[in-house]
């Protein structure tokens, strides 16, 4: 491999290489089809790999939600009647309700909270590294874990949410059964286990910020609040716009936390009224419960569909409301 | 040929190895020895063949077999599923139940025809349960395994601590009917502030179970859970008991449920035999001899029951085949009963001495054989329809949880059954 780089150093650079350019045995075409092809060779694993575990599964999705396709059985050409189907199907839009309330009510605090973790972490508070640290550590743990031991905290009997809320005097809350608190009590979750990573990502964009701007807005007299405002927002642009799409694509993908959240028979419904039934969830309830694959694949472009048009609504929102 | 060119292809060559190599990692269970037939078992719950598969691997040294078992049905259909869809990884021998039986028949060409291999055996099992593994051509994908003769499995111990008799005719002389049900549900509740049975759906299964014949479907498979009056006769009962205030609420297979059995926080609940297998799992072997069995309010049911089959895609059917006509002759089914608890299906089984005589430890030496042996041969076949788990789970239990709970009127949840079993039920 090496003396491959070094043949295409040689020839590349051609009169600036030091020594000699060894005959060779045959004709000068061959190391210079090396040259043009060894790129495409080093490029090939990811491409090669992309194609097999990314393009093809998307385009044979395609493929399916065209057809009324039996996941163990036959297939028949349908053309767009899945998606016709799909746009008055009202368990769809009732998913696409849910899956938005709750990335708003996980999303919005959880960017004020990040942003607010990571200024105090850029600031020189005791023990920083260790607090770095320890923000994180929601994101590495099981996510199993993390529904079940969530699912536990909101417990209507003998639940810790429902016990703290009894000692200020609120009546306990079925969480599973409300749809408003099914939808707290999932976007708690996806809080507790996303803050902490996005608060880092936002940490080492501030840190990216140069320091004097920082010290010619003190001397102008501006406060930390003032500074937060009008140097870290609009420097972290960029980073917003990352930590923004990537929620709202993991936010519309939702579907491990509500599935273990309801637990039993039936747990793909998303409790009794699907009143935290995802879209994600609905998709598999269709695609491998129903084994209407042609449906469930349906269902899965109008997710990607929808998930494009939220990420460049939000993008605009940020570019709107963030001004550099 | 050129260095260069020597390069390139090895690179190239090493890229497609690689890929190769993933490809082949994917391959299935390598033999263990050269001769040597490995055999896969799938199954959900309970089947009580550990010991089985045992013996039959002494007599077959050929033969190495391997059980792998999922708790919940729920769990274990979407791996089922993917098997089938992949062409991949299903069991050589596979349980199906008679909920989703239907639905997998309606591809028959994912299994094997076992009559080959194991012959006619129709004279040998229940007539409509043997029927129900047959395709309509006459081709035979199934093996009964085991029916769902139903009783009620009880706390002694809570029952005492309530005031309640303990002894199991005396218990089943308390409720010869429904009603009588609730108010010793109520009178437990009153001592101890706790439900007496798990679940209202539970209670909704049984009592379809107790009818029988059409259910959501009637023989021709049109959907008729709006007029069919076992459904509504079911429906009826469960809002009666939810009304009653007499169960702990528990979503049947949750894990609330399945830690329900070791702390108490219902006393009783439905039990199909093959149930038995499954309570003295979630319970564990700290509470054996608490539990008992009594007779089930307004007689016995049918609730329940599966099947053995083979996939197309098994490298060994005929050793397959033997191995499922084994499971499912007269002395496994025998063990498998005293095992795990599911009721024979085999009428040579049934009349078994070994069988009508056996009395189960875990359930204070309740006399199961007599009690689920007794009308095993008089239950009523159910007609299950294609779709039949789904329209019961995704639509009707929900709605009795939504009422139990409070979430919606009678008949708003009753309207909202009928209106989802109308997208589930359909195929």
């Amino acid at each position: 491999m090496v003396r491959v780089q070094d043949t295409g150093a040689v020839h590349k650079h051609g009169a600036s290489a030091a020594g000699p350019v060894r005959p060779r045995g045959v004709s000068g075409r061959l190391p210079r089809l090396d040259i043009r092809l060894s790129p495409y060779l080093y490029v090939a694993p990811f491409f090669i790999l992309f194609a097999v575990f990314g393009l093809y599964p998307v385009l044979m999705t395609g493929w399916m939600s065209l057809h009324d396709w039996n996941l163990i059985g036959d297939k028949s050409f349908v053309g767009l009647e899945n998606y016709s189907a799909l746009m008055g199907d009202e368990y769809f839009w009732n998913a696409v309700r849910n899956t938005f309330a709750i990335f708003v009510i996980a999303t919005v605090p959880q960017m004020v909270l990040a942003l607010l973790l990571a200024d105090l972490l850029n600031r020189g508070i005791r023990a920083r590294t260790f607090f770095r640290m320890v923000i994180f550590v929601p994101n590495v743990t099981s996510l199993a874990a993390v529904a079940i031991v969530f699912g536990v905290f909101f417990r209507r009997d003998f639940g810790a949410v429902n016990w703290l809320l009894g000692m200020v005097g609120v009546d306990p809350i079925s969480w599973q059964v409300s749809r408003i608190g099914s939808w707290v009590a999932l976007a708690t979750m996806i809080d507790w286990r996303w803050t902490g990573y996005n608060a880092l990502i936002f940490l080492a964009a501030m840190q990216a910020i140069p320091r004097d701007l920082y010290e010619s807005a003190a001397l102008d007299g501006a406060g930390r609040w003032r500074q937060f405002i009008s140097i870290t927002l609009p420097s972290l642009r960029p980073t917003l716009f990352f930590v923004i799409i990537i929620s709202t694509i993991g936010g519309w993908q939702l579907f491990t936390e509500p599935l273990i959240f309801n637990s039993g028979g039936g747990a793909v419904l998303g409790g009794t009224q699907r009143q935290f039934q995802t879209v994600a969830m609905y998709m598999f309830e269709r695609g491998f419960s129903d084994l209407r694959f042609g449906y469930g694949s349906a269902i899965a472009f109008a997710l990607f569909a929808i998930i494009v048009v939220a990420s460049l609504i939000n993008f605009a929102l940020v570019r709107r409301s963030v001004r550099s | 040929m050129s260095a260069a060119w020597k390069r390139a292809a090895i690179v190239t060559l090493a890229a497609v190895t690689a890929l190769g190599g993933l490809a082949a990692c994917s391959k299935k269970n390598e033999e263990a020895k050269p001769g040597e037939i490995k055999l896969i078992v799938d199954h959900f719950g309970e089947f009580g063949y550990d010991q089985l598969v045992k013996d039959y691997m002494a007599s077959h040294p050929n033969i190495k077999i391997e059980i792998r078992k999922t708790a919940k049905l729920d769990d274990y259909r979407p791996l089922l599923v993917r098997y089938l869809a992949t062409n991949k990884g299903a069991g050589d021998v596979v349980a199906l139940e008679e909920g989703i039986i239907n639905e997998f028949k309606a591809n028959p060409r994912n299994w094997i025809d076992l009559t080959p291999h194991v012959g006619d055996k129709s004279a040998e099992y229940l007539p409509w349960k043997y029927q129900i593994g047959k395709t309509p051509d006459g081709k035979l994908l199934a093996l009964p395994t085991d029916v769902g003769g139903l009783g009620v499995c009880y706390r002694k111990d809570l029952f005492k601590a309530a005031g309640l008799p303990e002894d199991r005719d005396a218990v089943s002389k308390l409720w010869p009917t429904w009603d009588e049900f609730i108010k010793i549900g109520q009178q437990y509740k009153a001592k101890t502030g706790k439900g007496l049975l798990d679940s209202v759906t539970t209670a909704f299964s049984a009592s379809m179970s107790q009818t029988g014949g059409d259910l959501f479907y009637d023989q021709e498979y049109n959907l008729i859970a709006d007029k069919s009056p076992a459904v509504k006769q079911a429906w009826d009962l469960a809002i009666k008991l939810a009304d009653g205030g007499i169960t702990a609420k528990t979503r049947t297979w949750s894990t609330e449920w399945t830690a329900g059995f070791q702390q108490g926080t219902f006393a009783a609940t439905l039990c199909p035999s093959w149930m038995l297998g499954i309570v003295e799992e979630n319970s564990g072997a700290a509470n054996k001899g608490k539990w008992d069995l009594a007779s089930v309010p307004g007689g016995g049911g049918n609730w329940g029951g599966s099947f053995l089959a083979v996939p197309t895609m098994s490298q060994h059917p005929k050793e397959a085949a033997e191995l499922a006509a084994f499971l499912t002759n007269a002395e496994s089914q025998v063990a498998a009963f005293k095992a795990k608890g599911p009721l024979p299906s085999n009428l040579k089984a049934l009349d078994n001495p070994d069988f009508k005589a056996y009395k189960n430890p875990y359930f204070s030496d309740a006399p199961v054989g007599a009690i689920f042996g007794a009308g095993a041969k008089t239950l009523k076949p159910i007609v299950m329809g294609p779709k039949h788990a789904a329209v019961k789970e995704r639509a009707f239990e929900p709605q009795l949880q939504a009422y139990e709970a409070g979430q919606v009127t009678a008949a708003k949840a009753w309207e909202q059954a009928l209106k989802d079993a109308k997208t589930q039920g359909a195929f």
